[in-house]
């Protein structure tokens, strides 16, 4: 597949945000891809891999983040992480 | 939110000597005890949530540094402090790489944004290489107040 670019905007389901632990799950998805991955939020755009950038954004519950990605796997990274914060609300402490 | 709405700073320890993840979480609560922030009666009680928190994933986040942390009814607003080891402990790091540098946070629950807040604080602060630094050398108490100081004041990161 040649390279491509893939973006979607979703909603942050986690009654407690994008705290350490979901943060740390979607820094280790982004590390699976090859395709270089963002996120952004109110006009603030972070790398995915990085634990301490996802932490700046402050996605409380209800906020929209844009995943972006461009590269070869780009379809299914932004599908991958887009699907976790949609739908992550373990309710495990933070 | 800055480092002073939230980091007590009698609780800062310069030199943590516990061998051990626990023994380390333990030592900084302790010094939420001793300033006052917290209960003797509740330390055992916060110990243990934050450890139980560990095992659901370290919390230690790389670059050296954990943020052991858990929400506890007995405080009424978020309380933390820092402490630095310098010679590094085996927190089971996300990197595998030893933690010097601890930022240890207690909430009250049903706060989840006050938490949000002052994760995004120690986040964007620690993104800058020389703070980062600069904490893990610090000597004393005193200077790691004076770089939290300075980090309130924008004088790190970009």
């Amino acid at each position: 597949m040649n390279p491509s670019e893939a973006n979607k905007t979703v909603v942050v389901k986690n009654p407690k945000g994008l705290h350490l632990r979901p943060a740390g799950v979607l820094a280790q998805l982004a590390a699976a891809y090859d395709s270089e991955i963002t996120l952004t939020k109110d006009g603030l755009t972070v790398d995915a891999r990085s634990i301490l950038d996802l932490l700046t954004l402050v996605a409380t519950q209800g906020s929209e983040l844009t995943v972006a990605a461009s590269g070869s796997d780009a379809q299914q990274a932004v599908e991958a992480l887009s699907h976790f914060i949609a739908n992550d609300e373990s309710d495990e402490e933070e | 939110m800055k480092f002073s709405d939230f980091i007590c700073s009698k609780a800062i320890r310069h030199e943590l000597s516990a061998p051990d993840k626990e023994g380390v979480i333990r030592e900084l609560t302790g010094a939420l005890v001793a300033a006052g922030e917290i209960a003797e009666e509740d330390l055992e009680s916060i110990v243990g949530a934050i450890l139980k928190r560990e095992e659901l994933g370290s919390t230690g986040i790389g670059r050296g540094v954990a943020v052991p942390h858990t929400k506890h009814p007995s405080v009424e607003k978020l309380v933390g402090t820092v402490g630095v080891c310098a010679d590094g402990i085996d927190f089971t790091a996300l990197d595998g790489e030893n933690v010097e540098l601890f930022f240890l946070l207690v909430s009250p629950p049903d706060r989840p944004g006050d938490h949000l807040r002052a994760l995004e604080n120690i986040s964007r602060q620690l993104r800058d290489d020389m703070f980062c630094k600069f904490l893990k050398q610090a000597k004393s108490a005193e200077d790691i107040q004076t770089l939290l100081d300075e980090a309130d004041g924008d004088q790190f990161g970009p």
